[in-house]
């Protein structure tokens, strides 16, 4: 059932958190603009994905519990990046399922746990009114919220209310763009290679700004398209567009 | 690359030089853009392929969990149809195998079909220390054969390779070449200098696509006829084989070849699809007079009674190959064993060891690309981490990693002194980059810096900005 005024426990996710807070209180604003009583559990530290990642199971269950229990009381729990998401929809129940309490536990916050602009769209029905953002952008879909969530119509679908936007198709939108976490320090000439064609392909656009919804990805191709001195390129996550806050400087350009 | 060489413990090395070949990215780039587009297209006109991929799934699962039963009623058809069957359980054995039916046959000619089971158990190698002419007959293994080169692909073993670079090959090592800067030519140029080599051979050795067991038939398919040339005009007939590569009945590899030709060149169906059943019979024209079926265990078993069970699924398409964006970027060889990409990461710790392949479950973004076009809906990414799993617990994480990752999980599990840690790092990374946005050069980050920046936090954490909102 959809609550009137749903109480939603908002996820930061630690990358967010330190690196690009702008994110993060655009997110707090469009959950409110869509009705939402919003609170940040000060429980909260990280996902534990890089753990899961690394093949730390243990650490990954204590982190993982410790997240459940900070969100369970809510009524939708709700984060900027569909791999951190990812973790606790996709990852969580696989993760506990050894231990029958915890594993139903998990299983519940799973089923209320929302990346944000799938939440915007699909839960809330909300669309943005009167928000101008003129730019010629293009729209990288990032890998976990494509393909652990199924994230895929609803960003442009929420993009295309804003006035004066224009989204340019890319070549490889679905390709990932050589982040994933700790594989790009481990195997830093690897993910290389991988970015240089992603940002190859941005470039090719003509676009004047890039989209995506998750922060590392984000910094990769945003520090990338830095270094090979496309500074005329902002970066930006689709929902400061959306709450009309990327008037400052986005996470690269200008 | 040398073949010596070749081990999975030097993948580090190799995919850090690889990135630096020019020339292998052309070629990557060429080749697996076209399977990939050539792919999505055949797709569009077969809305089946869901429902196809969830039976193939079924018929493979199904065969796995009876294989004892399937694998005993092969061998019993395929010795009525009047083949010998030969059980290996190590490369060593299979390949001791097929060298005694070779001298048995006094061969000092073979022809072969590619065959990555052939690959895997160092079939090659075997045939040349026993002083075994080998004659590889697919056009892809016939130029590797030629460069002296492993296969960098499961199913295009040249991939590596540019036509620019196939034209010189073929320059300096056929008999007549042929070369006009067209494909079509080079293709006429290696029909040319193999077709003569086929008639001459004594034994023809090839894989197998599918075992049928209902039949006793091993199933071959190629996109260039050697399969029916290698295997028909040889006295002998000998197939190595991986016991995982059984169904029941005939019918099920039809299934399975409707998703093997759109998951792995893009098109309908393969060009030539064979099957054979026993040596040549009384009052027949043609065929070998003898037909052996080595049926190969190594590792196999063992992968069936534990995690990696799902990988026995392969079919060996290499969709997933083709949609990595890591072997998109290094190409086959780095990964230094017969299988690369997302199915070679979990296969060769399967096949050789973890010790010796640690690397590879690492080496991959987790972007899920491979498992969302598995024709048999292998979890990929799911076994991946689940061999970095085993990785941690036995203790192959470098010790530095490893730290990091328990001293980040100890803070993390500590929301105040995290917070005080997050806030000092936030500070020192505005402080480090001053009125810049971006970080040019970070100590202690240098596998991020080196090549690119590192966008800077402009303000405090947000849980500080936060807060503080929060007692106004």
């Amino acid at each position: 059932m959809v609550k009137d005024f749903p109480h939603v426990g908002l996820l930061i996710t630690c990358l967010v958190d330190t690196m690009r807070p702008e994110i993060g209180f655009a997110t707090l604003k469009l959950l409110e603009q869509a009705g939402c009583r919003v609170s940040v559990p000060d429980a909260q530290t990280c996902c534990g994905q890089p753990a899961l990642n690394s093949g730390a199971r243990a650490e990954a269950q204590a982190l993982a519990k410790r997240v459940i229990a900070a969100f369970e009381p809510f009524d939708y729990v709700v984060a900027p990046s569909g791999s951190c998401l990812g973790t606790v929809k996709a990852h969580y129940p696989e993760l506990l399922a050894d231990d029958p309490v915890w594993h139903r536990r998990a299983a519940q916050v799973a089923a209320k746990s929302y990346e944000i602009l799938s939440f915007l769209a699909d839960v809330r029905g909300w669309q943005p009114q009167g928000v101008r953002f003129p730019a010629r952008a293009t729209y990288h879909h990032t890998c976990a919220g494509l393909r652990e969530l199924g994230i895929y119509a609803q960003p442009l679908q929420l993009l295309e209310h804003v006035d004066g936007l224009e989204i340019l198709p890319l070549e490889g939108e679905t390709a990932c763009c050589g982040f994933g976490g700790t594989f790009a320090v481990k195997y830093p000439e690897i993910s290389t290679a991988i970015v240089s064609d992603k940002t190859r392909q941005i470039a090719a656009t003509g676009a004047d700004t890039l989209l995506a919804a998750d922060l590392g990805c984000l910094m990769n191709i945003a520090g990338k398209l830095s270094r090979e001195g496309r500074g005329d390129i902002r970066v930006f996550h689709p929902v400061e567009i959306l709450a009309g806050m990327a008037d400052g400087k986005g996470v690269a350009g200008r | 690359m040398s073949t010596a060489l070749r081990s999975p413990a030097n993948f580090r090395r190799e995919a850090a030089e690889a990135v630096t070949k020019p020339s292998l990215k052309i070629a990557l780039d060429r080749t697996t853009g076209l399977l990939q587009r050539r792919r999505t297209d055949v797709l569009k006109a077969y809305p089946e392929f869901e429902v196809t991929r969830e039976i193939a799934k079924n018929i493979k699962d199904h065969t796995l969990a009876h294989l004892d039963h399937y694998l005993v009623e092969f061998e019993r058809n395929a010795t009525a149809a009047g083949a010998i069957v030969h059980w290996a359980e190590t490369p060593e054995e299979a390949c001791r195998i097929v060298i005694d039916l070779c001298r048995q046959a006094d061969a000092k000619s073979v022809t072969r079909v590619k065959s990555m089971l052939g690959e895997e158990i160092g079939l090659p190698k075997a045939l040349a220390a026993a002083g075994i002419d080998r004659v590889e007959t697919d056009l892809a293994e016939h130029i590797i054969q030629l460069a002296d080169e492993p296969p960098s692909h499961i199913v295009i073993p040249a991939m590596h390779k540019t036509r620019e670079e196939v034209a010189e090959l073929f320059a300096n090592h056929h008999k007549e070449p042929k070369i006009d800067g067209e494909v079509g030519t080079l293709v006429e140029s290696a029909r040319q200098e193999l077709r003569a080599k086929y008639v001459a051979a004594d034994v023809g050795i090839s894989g197998a696509n599918f075992l049928i067991a209902s039949t006793g038939s091993v199933c071959t398919v190629t996109n260039e006829g050697n399969a029916e040339l290698t295997t028909e005009l040889p006295r002998m007939h000998i197939v190595t084989a991986g016991i995982e590569k059984l169904v029941p009945e005939p019918e099920h590899a039809l299934v399975l070849l409707r998703l093997l030709a759109r998951s792995a060149l893009g098109t309908e169906f393969t060009q030539y699809t064979s099957f054979f059943t026993g040596p040549r019979r009384e009052g027949e024209t043609a065929g070998p007079e003898a037909m052996h079926i080595v049926l190969v265990d190594n590792g196999r078993t063992q992968m069936l009674a534990g995690e990696m069970r799902p990988m026995l699924r392969c079919i060996r398409c290499g969709a997933c190959i083709n949609h990595c964006p890591v072997y998109g970027a290094i190409g086959g060889h780095p990964y230094g064993s017969t299988y690369p990409g997302p199915m070679g990461s979990v296969l060769t710790p399967a096949l050789e060891s973890l010790e010796v392949a640690k690397d590879l479950p690492h080496a991959c973004t987790l972007n899920g690309r491979c498992a969302e076009v598995c024709p048999v809906k292998i979890p990929l990414p799911d076994l991946i981490r689940s061999l970095r799993d085993d990785t941690w617990r036995r203790k192959l994480v470098p010790k530095p990693a490893r730290w990091a990752v328990q001293g980040w999980a100890w803070m993390a599990m500590r929301p105040r002194l995290y917070r005080l840690a997050a806030g000092l790092a936030n500070q020192a990374l505005r402080l480090w980059a001053g009125p810049r946005s971006m970080i040019a050069k970070l100590p202690l980050a240098s596998g991020w810096t080196d090549s690119r920046d590192l966008p800077a936090p402009i303000g405090p954490t947000f849980m500080e900005q936060y807060r503080r909102r929060q007692r106004r």
